[in-house]
């Protein structure tokens, strides 16, 4: 008898985003509403006016585990800024699994379980990890297939969380000519 | 899945099955035995009467470093390999067809990427004779 093991072929998925996508070419993120270690309700819409970073990961991902080092940094580093990482555990044994591994190996950011559906509203997630970065308005700006260049996280990061601070700078300045009148 | 080839055995005596499998190039799924407990092993499972499963006897894995694992080797099968299953056949078993039910449970990685878990079935036909 002979079998093929399936679910191998997307291998030339992988996305290296140098750089995040033009406004006009960002789509809305998929909301969602799924639970965290502490069976508190996250919605993603919540995070509206912060730049998230959105991993799909899962404790039995050998790559996921390389970059979750790097979302810890990011987290760490950019919290004050307006940028928050939400990890998406698709782990099928849920937080009995979930939970340890995260201790272990320290996570600083929110993990939330996440499920088939809020996987398939992101396209399918079909391999992970699958990382998104949102803008402050809520749109994917790029998305990371498989492990990809710490580098490439942090391009997006700081243009996002710059371009966002020029925008809200310029609405300050038209807030204040306004009110001027 | 390519179609099972039928086995048969004579009630009282043994029968070998063996399962043919096959990984693209860079592709890897971990071994019956890996090194992490938080890694998904190999899998497979029969539901097996009318017969009995004597053992389940997978390759020799072997220990490879990837770029997300360049310290830890990890334990895996690639390539093409075969799990082979010894059955018992029963003293007093009904003669004739059957269908013998398996599942096959793993997890591929590449050197960049992982796949879900999946579990597939196996249909084993046997002649008992």
């Amino acid at each position: 008898m002979a079998a093929l093991l399936t679910g191998c072929s997307s291998g030339s998925r992988t996305v290296r985003a140098a750089s995040v996508k033009p406004n006009k070419d960002r789509k809305p993120a998929p909301d969602f509403e799924l639970k965290d270690a502490n069976g508190h309700t996250v919605k993603l819409s919540d995070y509206r006016g912060k730049v998230v970073l959105l991993d799909f990961w899962a404790t039995w991902c050998g790559p996921c585990k390389i970059e979750i080092p790097w979302f810890k940094e990011f987290e760490r580093e950019n919290k004050d800024k307006g940028f928050a990482v939400i990890g998406v555990a698709m782990d099928d044994d849920g937080w009995d699994a979930v939970k340890p591994f995260s201790q272990e190996i320290g996570i600083n950011y929110r993990v939330v379980l996440g499920n088939d559906d809020v996987a398939q509203l992101f396209g399918g997630v079909e391999a992970l990890p699958t990382t998104f970065l949102i803008d402050r308005e809520g749109r994917i700006a790029s998305v990371h297939i498989g492990l990809s260049g710490k580098r490439d996280f942090e391009n997006g990061i700081q243009e996002l969380l710059e371009t966002s601070r020029s925008a809200s700078g310029d609405s300050s300045i038209a807030a204040v000519l306004v009110g001027a009148k | 899945m390519a179609p099972p080839q039928k086995v048969a055995g004579k009630r009282g005596g043994e029968v070998t099955a063996k399962l043919a499998l096959s990984l693209g190039e860079g592709y890897h799924v971990n071994s019956n035995t890996p090194h992490e407990a938080y890694l998904i092993p190999l899998k497979l499972t029969w539901t097996a009467a009318p017969l009995e499963v004597a053992s389940i006897i997978y390759p020799k894995p072997h220990d490879e470093k990837y770029q997300f694992s360049p310290d830890e080797p990890l334990s895996v099968f690639t390539g093409n390999f075969e799990i082979v299953t010894k059955f018992k056949v029963p003293a007093d078993t009904t003669s004739g067809p059957a269908i013998l039910a398996g599942k096959l449970r793993y997890q591929a990685c590449n050197n960049t990427m992982c796949f879900p878990p999946k579990t597939v079935d196996v249909k084993l036909p046997v002649e008992v004779q």
